[in-house]
């Protein structure tokens, strides 16, 4: 097994009164694509948000890359190499398709804001380069015809789509993506899947995903974590998973002390 | 490059007609469109803080300000501040203060630049209705401030025999100055990132943004631009009083950028015509009217109702203004393209 890529340490999160996390610990090793799993509520974007530096975990460290990143600010985060897609889509809704994309070359861009205000060669050069660059992107996606349209005009799936192109702009190592089969019928799902895996060769990254639909997560992940209550009950492969005694009580209730 | 050679036309046809207007037309025509010009300077500025970040800011009124004063207390000479200044004898400071015409614009657009700097830190590091209060109240603290420092700003007297150097030359040409930086920055890296805080800040910072960056950068950029419409706005009227940069100012300009369509540079520019235009169309209604044989009186101020309403009835009907955020030249290559297909 290659050594981890992001590390998990004894995290716990609280909110107030409500403990989200409880010392959860579990590795994501490079190349992988490692779901995370559990009922509603189980503290599954929590973790996503300790991961990206929205929250500050109450005790615990996150290791990424052999570098402890707890607490470091979300937009940094980026710029060490994890992305994100959001549970509900959150697209740029006045830009379109392609503006889309470019937002996520921003940190890649030299160009200073004199630079832009006096359109020193610079500037031209750099444009020129992320729009051919975001089109590459949008072509790998079959999305590219929708480039100038506005991005939420797109049909949900086609949305999932730019959503994952417009992480991928920001050259992540590690993708995280949250629920990214919610909402789409079987075919979009299986388009999605097939559209993961040629990233995943063709950008080198390594995937942690949250995801409901169990026979997506059979498909695609390697192994699996299992949160219940914030705590992890499960780890694994999926096909182990479905199988787990605690696993199938955390999803449908415990019957065994009925 | 055709597009560089059309921007070129463009901007050789306007400084062709502000040379123009300036040597031929009468001065009452002038005095209108050098109002319009210094608007369209505060409107674009205001209009990339407020309409491009999404930002509600209710600052202009406070940057004008600071701009007119440090403009118009570097251009009086030392001589005359202190015969002017009636109720207390003028500060050591203020009597160096000498500069030249475009030193002293841009130092009064430099001074509105760094305390809306300072401005910066306490108000984007929370999210929310923080900024839109916190301006307001910049607003009044710099009016209360004008008022009560006589030894600075002459107090509720105000500045006079400002040297009248803004003529239309100054005005349009800076007025399309700062149209081009602001296209210029709206098609940069920094106006999509500004854009992407507008339409969702979480995602924003997903993609890398530093968001507390990017709109202390814009509303320095405003800052900057409304200290300048401020130093122009000051040498254009001669005189300045505390008075002035009241809300009603900051009032104004909402109104106009809303008509626009908020994010829209272009069309930040053309409400600004029809505005001041109406505006000055409108003034009878200031006047004495006749209703039914009934004296209604002189109201100063009633043309601002009739704004009032039209923001009102904006809010309702066409939240979206002129152009929505879009510029013209997007729009006009739009309608092309769907002839083109059809």
């Amino acid at each position: 097994m290659s050594s981890p890529l992001l590390e998990i340490r004894n995290v716990t999160m609280k909110f107030g009164g409500v403990t989200a996390i409880d010392n959860l610990s579990f590795k994501v090793p490079s190349d992988a694509i490692y779901g995370l799993i559990g009922p509603n509520g189980a503290g599954k974007t929590t973790i996503f948000n300790i991961i990206t530096g929205n929250y500050q975990p109450t005790e615990g460290t996150v290791v990424f890359d052999g570098e402890d990143i707890t607490g470091t600010k979300p937009h940094k985060v980026v710029a060490k190499g994890i992305a994100r897609t959001f549970q509900n889509i959150r697209l740029f809704k006045s830009m379109s398709v392609l503006q889309n994309i470019l937002i996520g070359f921003h940190d890649q861009i030299p160009y200073t804001y004199l630079e832009a205000v006096l359109r020193l060669p610079r500037y031209h050069g750099y444009e020129r380069r992320i729009r051919a660059e975001a089109m590459g992107i949008l072509e790998e996606f079959g999305i590219a015809d929708y480039a100038e349209n506005n991005a939420t005009a797109l049909s949900y799936g086609n949305q999932r789509k730019v959503e994952i192109a417009r992480a991928l702009a920001t050259k992540p190592k590690l993708l995280l993506l949250d629920e990214p089969a919610a909402g789409m019928n079987p075919s979009e799902t299986e388009d999605l899947s097939q559209i993961i895996h040629k990233i995943k060769k063709d950008y080198d990254l390594t995937i942690l995903l949250i995801e409901h639909d169990m026979k997506f997560v059979n498909a695609m992940c390697d192994t699996v974590t299992v949160l219940d209550y914030g705590e992890k009950i499960f780890e694994g492969p999926p096909a182990e998973a479905i199988v787990n005694e605690k696993v199938v009580a955390a999803y449908l209730g415990d019957f065994t002390h009925a | 490059m055709k597009n560089a050679i059309v921007k070129l036309l463009l901007i050789l046809l306007t400084l062709g007609f502000i040379a123009w207007a300036n040597q031929t037309l009468d001065s009452y025509t002038l005095s209108i469109l050098n109002n319009i010009g210094i608007f369209a300077i505060l409107a674009l500025s205001y209009n990339l803080i407020n309409g491009v970040t999404g930002q509600f800011s209710l600052e202009p009124n406070g940057f004008v300000a600071i701009g007119a004063y440090f403009t118009a207390l570097f251009l009086i000479p030392s001589s005359d501040k202190i015969d002017m200044f009636a109720l207390v004898d003028p500060a050591p400071i203020v009597l160096q203060m000498q500069a030249s015409f475009l030193p002293a614009v841009l130092i009064g657009g430099i001074a509105a630049t760094i305390i809306a700097l300072l401005l910066s830190f306490p108000v984007f590091r929370v999210r929310g209705d923080y900024l839109a209060i916190v301006t307001l109240g910049f607003g009044f603290i710099i009016r209360i401030f004008a008022l009560n420092s006589p030894a600075y700003t002459n107090g509720a007297m105000g500045l006079n025999d400002i040297p009248e150097v803004a003529n239309f030359m100054w005005i349009g040409t800076i007025a399309l100055i700062t149209l081009i930086v602001m296209l210029h920055i709206i098609y940069s890296k920094y106006g999509r990132a500004m854009k992407a805080v507008r339409d969702d800040e979480d995602a924003a910072t997903a993609m890398g943004i530093n968001t507390f960056r990017i709109k202390t950068v814009a509303f320095m950029t405003s800052a900057f631009f409304e200290g300048i419409g401020g130093g122009l706005l000051a040498s254009f009227l001669t005189t300045i009083t505390p008075d002035q940069f009241s809300f009603l100012l900051t009032f104004q300009l909402l109104i106009i950028i809303v008509l626009g369509g908020l994010g829209s540079m272009t069309g930040a520019l053309l409400a600004t015509i029809l505005v001041m235009g109406s505006m000055e169309w409108l003034r009878f209604l200031d006047d004495d009217m006749v209703i039914f044989g009934m004296h209604t009186g002189a109201h100063p101020g009633m043309r601002m109702v009739v704004f009032a309403i039209l923001l009102i009835v904006m809010m309702l009907f066409a939240r979206k203004g002129l152009f929505g955020d879009r510029e013209i030249h997007e729009i006009i290559r739009d309608k092309f393209k769907k002839k083109g297909k059809a």
